[in-house]
């Protein structure tokens, strides 16, 4: 290699390491990125109104705002809280100025003391609303219809009852300093109104993303059939959540009424609407499922600041609606458009290739790789009864295990394995499997961690969150793609993440960007931590102990190679590569009988990927342009087993060159005198007679011995 | 037994119940007068119902009764032709009806929204650039417009006439031509008909512009028949009744159910209801309340003859 290339090559791996684009994609993919453009509305409206207009950031300014913000922030939470279930509440206005009502009746006409008050008032905003709830939640009515109607009754029944007490209630209130405080005072300058804000957005906040309560609510609005299939009580969530709207509006009516000590038929009139432009300007979704605490905030005071500013602006009448119903208008052409072009930049972005120029494969014309039939003709396994068995173990006892799509784990036993059985169901989808010294079955399930499972089939969790890196966007503290696993003569596991950028469905995908996006992970036992050994491997595949213990070999799916991390003796925490040229994609790695390692080949290298790979923008091209089934993937339909010793050679391998019984080999497993070989996507497990090996070898002993 | 046909058993009870109760309810004064008096409301519905239909909704209609009718009659006092003034008011309209279909089907936003927020700048705009006063009387010498609202012909008044135009030139419209049936299939299940090809985005806009046309002439009918505009009725409860009148008759509100038929036989229900209690002398408040009522009882009875599928119900419909 020249002076040039290499430099060339150095240059090249440097301008692909880092992307912004991948910055971008994975940025877009936070939840919270949904507030971003109701955020930047906010600021700006923000920051034109305190420019337009003098004094309006002065104290007495900011309180009166303030106060009328709390009492609207309480009703925005309500409808908040409704539209997050995919409802919606427009009785919220009534509710409210019935709530005021009620208070200052029970206030001023009864002469209830104010320990009685409060609970009446938020009781009947609760009874009020519960109407909503039966109907909507119980009767299955639709909800803008229904509280359409409840509104139209409220308001009636407010402007009857108001025209009843009006002359009393302009009377004036008894003097009570408690009631004083919650309509004027404030404690450390602020205003009392705006505290019990704060504290119900702290407790909702806590409600609706830490709760069960809160999760089923989001869960409902999101998507109302899963929500039904996953057992969610539909009928009740809704119920209370109408309930809780109800007594939001009673909140705010009671700070309105002790503010005010006015029921004026214009009392809560249109709040609604408002409320609703509220909650669409702070990005809560409408179609349900969608929505926060702080985003009702920023829409609150977007809108606030905009109908307040208008009219301390002084514009005429109407130029209040105008400004509203344009803000309205440009917010939800925005979120619509953001919402649905997000997820297409994102799957645009998302892929994001980078530099790979890897040493030529060995040749497959002659020497050990040269291809032949030794597996064509193997025993077939549970022909048609599996789906997909990434990995196959057998036991003390003989019997056979392999993890497939369903989640499940299956056992094959008899004489020629024809009884199948449902071992367990984990879950997830199960792919390397290991056996601890105490015989449980310790299986990777990508999409959940690393599981165990025991002689009964029952189910216990090892781990499934490692230490997070502080320079990643995405978060990788969760497994998402545990691959293979081994364990140490301690009972240390080792196991492979083959990705942290795509789940199991798309993991193909990953060999597209050639970077290493995988890692390698120690869990321990003795003291149940989890940590992350290796970082920035290319698809971690395979993991195996080596004979002696003191090390394990892993392999790298994409770089076509073969590594030794050191776990014990003087080099303990380094790695080395001991195979760097395989002509194909690297997968389970096992033991063999005569002191070697089985490896599979789950598929070959092609020259087109091969400088595929050393051209970054073709492939981000590619990725952008065309169709994902066009796509140039790595060859997965034929691979072969081959055999290879502590140093790296490679002895032997076992091909089925036609690909009729085993296309996309990705584990091979050793057990008395015979081989067994799993598929991902097959539809058997292989067993071939081993000519010369040691008849009564068995993968559990060699590492735990007799029992 | 559809919502329809319960809804008008309802009206015929009610009507034989106020025949044989009140006085004077079966008389054919009391009864023109009845029709009459929800005939605007009427007119509104038809054209709400045929967004609806569409699955769509429009509410920005009481904005363009409120303020277009009021600029009308402000330009008629400033001597302006009638005919100038009103084809002014209807291209208006036109464009209003024109921007809700655009902002719907191009832009892709909710109608439930954009419709909300267009009437809010309807309103604003035009109380604030078109009009220098809320409430507007019609001057003298202008019996030519308030005709349309006030006079008689082969004895009905000609509001109930404009009623029965409407509701049969939709009725047509809906059941007999191409497009009616396309609204009805876009309605129902509106990607399988963009994939069968029909030009639903055209389609989307026609509905609104159809809706808006209808509204101007109904505002138009209402400041003819009380001889004045009051452009506050934007901040009542009016849309409220339009949709209960489309809804009651058993137009979904989910899109492509109902008919011409079902609004008018909701308008009637209403109007036989009304008239009662105003003859019974309720106030306006305990009107409302009987009103929604009514409106409560039929939702629940829809519900119970069509309950939700929850298989196959569409996520994000409120």
């Amino acid at each position: 290699m020249s002076a040039t290339t290499s430099f060339r090559q150095a240059y090249l791996r440097a301008r692909y390491r880092f992307s912004l684009a991948q910055v971008v994609a994975e940025l877009l993919q936070k939840r919270w990125m949904d507030a971003l453009v109701p955020f930047v509305v906010m600021v700006v409206v923000v920051t034109t109104f305190t420019q337009l207009i003098s004094g309006y950031t002065d104290v007495d300014n900011l309180i009166n705002t303030g106060r009328e913000f709390g009492e609207f922030g309480f009703l925005v939470f309500a409808l908040t809280l409704v539209v997050i279930g995919g409802g919606i509440d427009l009785s919220i206005g009534a509710i409210f100025a019935l709530c005021d009502l009620v208070a200052l009746v029970c206030f001023v006409h009864f002469k209830l003391p104010l320990v009685a008050v409060i609970p009446i008032t938020l009781i009947a905003g609760g009874a009020l609303a519960a109407v909503n709830g039966i109907l909507i939640g119980f009767l299955r009515t639709r909800a803008f219809l229904t509280t359409l109607v409840t509104m139209i009754i409220f308001r009636a029944v407010f402007d009857i009852l108001g025209q009843k007490y009006s002359q009393e209630l302009m009377s004036g209130t008894p003097e009570n300093s408690t009631w004083e405080w919650l309509g004027s005072g404030s404690l450390l300058g602020i205003p009392s109104n705006i505290i019990a804000l704060v504290i119900v957005a702290i407790v909702g906040h806590i409600f609706l993303s830490r709760s069960r309560p809160g999760w089923h609510l989001t869960a409902i609005g999101a998507g109302r059939r899963a929500a039904r299939h996953a057992g969610i009580g539909i009928e009740w969530t809704l119920f209370w959540t109408y309930v809780g709207s109800g007594v939001l509006c009673a909140i705010g009516g009671l700070f309105y009424a002790a503010r005010l000590a006015s029921a004026g038929s214009d009392t809560g009139l249109n709040s609604e609407i408002v409320a609703i432009t509220a909650v669409v300007l702070g990005g809560v979704s409408l179609g349900g499922g969608k929505g926060s605490v702080g985003r009702a905030l920023i829409g609150a005071t977007t809108v606030l600041v905009l109908t307040n500013g208008v009219v301390r602006l002084g514009v005429v009448g109407g130029m209040s609606s105008v400004v509203l119903g344009a803000t309205l208008l440009l917010a939800v052409a925005i979120d619509v458009h953001w919402a649905k072009h997000r997820h297409k930049a994102i799957a645009k972005l998302y892929v994001v290739p980078t530099y790979l120029a890897l040493p030529p494969g060995q040749s497959t014309d002659e020497g050990p790789f040269k291809p032949n039939q030794r597996l064509a003709k193997s025993q077939a396994i549970g022909l048609d009864m599996v789906d997909g068995p990434e990995d196959c173990i057998i036991d003390r006892q003989g019997r056979l295990y392999a993890g497939v799509r369903q989640g499940w784990i299956l056992r094959f036993s008899g004489p020629n394995f024809e009884n199948r059985e449902v071992f367990s169901k984990p879950g997830g989808r199960p792919l390397g499997m290991a056996f601890d010294k105490d015989d449980n079955l310790i299986v990777c399930l990508a999409g959940m961690g690393l599981y165990g499972i025991r002689e009964d089939g029952s189910v216990f969790k090892l781990s499934d969150e490692t230490n997070r890196s502080w320079n990643k966007i995405n978060d990788d503290s969760r497994l998402r793609l545990a691959d293979d696993l081994d364990i140490g003569p301690d009972g240390r596991v080792y196991f492979s993440e083959a990705t942290i950028r795509y789940e199991i469905h798309s993991w193909a995908t990953d060999a597209l960007e050639g970077r290493g996006n995988g890692r390698i992970i120690e869990y321990d036992p003795r003291n149940g931590k989890t940590r992350t050994i290796i970082k920035n491997v290319l698809f971690p595949n395979g993991i195996c102990m080596s004979h002696d213990g003191k090390s394990f070999l892993f392999a790298e799916t994409w770089k076509h190679s073969i590594s030794r991390h050191w776990v014990e003796g003087p080099k303990a925490g380094t790695t080395e590569v001991i195979i760097d040229n395989l002509p194909g994609f690297p997968d389970n790695i096992n033991r063999s009988s005569d002191g070697k390692y089985w490896l599979a080949l789950v598929g070959m290298r092609t020259p087109s990927l091969d400088l595929a790979m050393r051209f970054p923008d073709f492939r981000t091209r590619m990725v952008k342009e065309i169709a994902p089934d066009e796509w140039l993937f790595p060859n997965i339909n034929n691979g072969c087993v081959c055999k290879f010793d502590d140093a790296g050679n490679v002895s032997e391998s076992l091909w089925d060159s036609g690909g009729t019984s085993h296309p996309t080999i990705t584990s091979m497993r050793e057990d008395r005198g015979h081989l067994y070989i799993g598929g991902l996507y097959n539809n058997r497990i292989g067993r071939i007679p081993l000519e010369g090996s040691d008849p009564s070898w068995n993968g559990v002993e060699s590492y735990w011995g007799k029992k | 037994m559809t919502q329809e046909v319960i809804v008008l058993g309802m009206t015929v009870v009610l009507f034989i119940v106020l025949s044989i109760a009140l006085r004077g309810f079966a008389s054919t004064g009391n009864l023109l007068s009845l029709v009459r008096s929800v005939s605007v409301l009427g007119v509104l519905a038809v054209g709400m119902a045929v967004v609806v239909i569409g699955r769509g909704l429009d509410l920005s209609q009481v904005a363009i009764v409120a303020v277009l009718p009021a600029w009308v009659l402000q330009r008629l006092g400033q001597g302006v032709p009638t005919s100038t003034a009103v084809l002014s008011a209807v291209g208006i309209a036109l464009a209003v009806g024109l921007a809700n279909g655009l902002l719907v089907a191009f832009v892709e936003l909710p109608a439930l929204f954009s419709t909300l927020a267009s009437g809010m700048l309807v309103y604003g705009l035009g109380r604030s650039l078109l009009l220098e006063r809320s409430f507007v009387y019609v001057n003298p010498g202008h019996e030519g417009f308030l005709a349309i609202g006030q006079a008689n012909f082969l004895g009905v008044p000609i509001p109930v006439w404009i009623f029965i135009g409407v509701a049969v030139a939709a009725h047509l419209f809906l059941s007999r031509t191409q497009r009616g049936r396309f609204l009805y299939a876009m309605g129902d299940n509106y990607e399988a008909a963009r994939l069968s090809g029909i030009a639903v985005r055209p389609l989307t806009v026609m509905t609104y512009v159809l809706s808006s046309l209808v509204a101007i002439l109904a505002g138009l009918v209402l400041a003819a028949e009380v001889a004045s505009v009051n452009a506050q009725i934007f901040t009542s409860t009016m849309i409220f009744d339009v949709i209960l009148v489309v809804v009651l008759g058993g137009v979904s509100l989910l899109g492509g159910r109902g008919s011409i038929t079902s609004v008018v036989v909701g308008t009637l229900l209403i109007g036989v209801l009304l008239n009662g209690m105003v003859i019974m002398n309720f106030d306006n408040n305990v009107q409302n309340i009987v009103k929604s009522i009514v409106l409560l009882g039929a939702i629940i009875v829809d519900n119970r003859l069509h309950p939700r599928d929850e298989e196959t119900a569409r996520q994000g419909d409120i």
